[in-house]
């Protein structure tokens, strides 16, 4: 196995390990940690796979932007030291996930994958990806930050404080 | 040349967990911590098959980008709402406001 395997199966493994931990934590800081730890570790699984620019993007916002909004959502919301309340339906949702697990990895292995066009991975760079987004893509991008610059003026409108409160 | 079919695993069990820890869970931020890994399950196949199918073959990539755009605005989005749901009910579970129910 190549290192660029053995990078790959090491980051895929980190992902899996802090997917479970926010499964199986009841402590909402511990599953905050454990999701940063994905997110970084799926960053990782970008970079394996040539995609350094999503793995940046990765990086910098749910790394940085996202994982601090969570924390800071758990502070405004719950004291850190307690768990959150038990929740009800573990059994009936661990079956279903488990069904689709099983159901996605039977289609997986049934697919008679193609063989991949190229012989080794040529990262993609940078001027690349900003001519498609710039050229072919331009109008989902402006849309995308219309849905951003929507989605913060709602969210600032929603969590402010009213004077009756 | 990547192992598809295992990083294609390894992307539906981050989708799985992470159905599992919304389907379960009660307290509205590790739901919205779920959703989280769904999304980034996703992402991680439109990269998979980026990086494996030859020709265009950023094309995904962009894909998974515009995923973490989107992300970003739902967890945005979904954290205020969460936040005046404590306010209002003193609790961020999302099992217990009823109070649009008729």
């Amino acid at each position: 196995m190549t290192s660029g395997g053995l990078f790959l199966g090491g980051a895929a493994l980190l992902a899996l390990l802090g997917a479970l931990g926010v499964a199986a934590t009841r402590n909402v800081v511990h599953g905050a940690l454990f999701l940063i730890l994905t997110l970084l570790a799926v960053a990782g699984m970008y970079l394996a796979l040539a995609a350094d620019f999503v793995a940046l993007v990765q990086v910098l916002l749910y790394g940085g932007a996202v994982s601090i909004l969570v924390l800071f959502a758990m502070m405004l919301t719950q004291a850190p030291d307690q768990p959150t309340s038990a929740d009800r339906h573990r059994l009936p949702a661990a079956l279903a996930s488990l069904l689709l697990f099983a159901t996605m990895v039977a289609a997986i292995h049934a697919t008679p994958w193609p063989g991949s066009g190229a012989t080794q991975l040529d990262h993609v760079d940078f001027p690349t990806i900003a001519a498609a987004l710039f050229t072919t893509w331009a109008i989902p991008f402006e849309v995308a930050s219309l849905v951003l610059l929507v989605a913060l003026v709602g969210a600032v409108i929603i969590a402010r404080r009213e004077p009756g409160e | 040349m990547i192992p598809l079919p295992q990083v294609l695993t390894v992307s539906a069990a981050l989708f799985c967990l992470g159905l599992y820890v919304v389907l379960a869970r009660r307290n509205g931020v590790f739901v919205l911590m779920g959703l989280e890994l769904m999304l980034n399950g996703a992402a991680l196949n439109f990269v998979a098959f980026a990086a494996h199918g030859g020709g265009q073959r950023f094309l995904g990539q962009v894909f998974a980008l515009f995923v973490i755009v989107v992300a970003a605005a739902e967890v945005g989005l979904a954290l205020a709402i969460i936040l005046r749901l404590f306010r209002l009910r003193g609790s961020a579970n999302l099992d217990e406001p009823r109070i649009l129910q008729g």
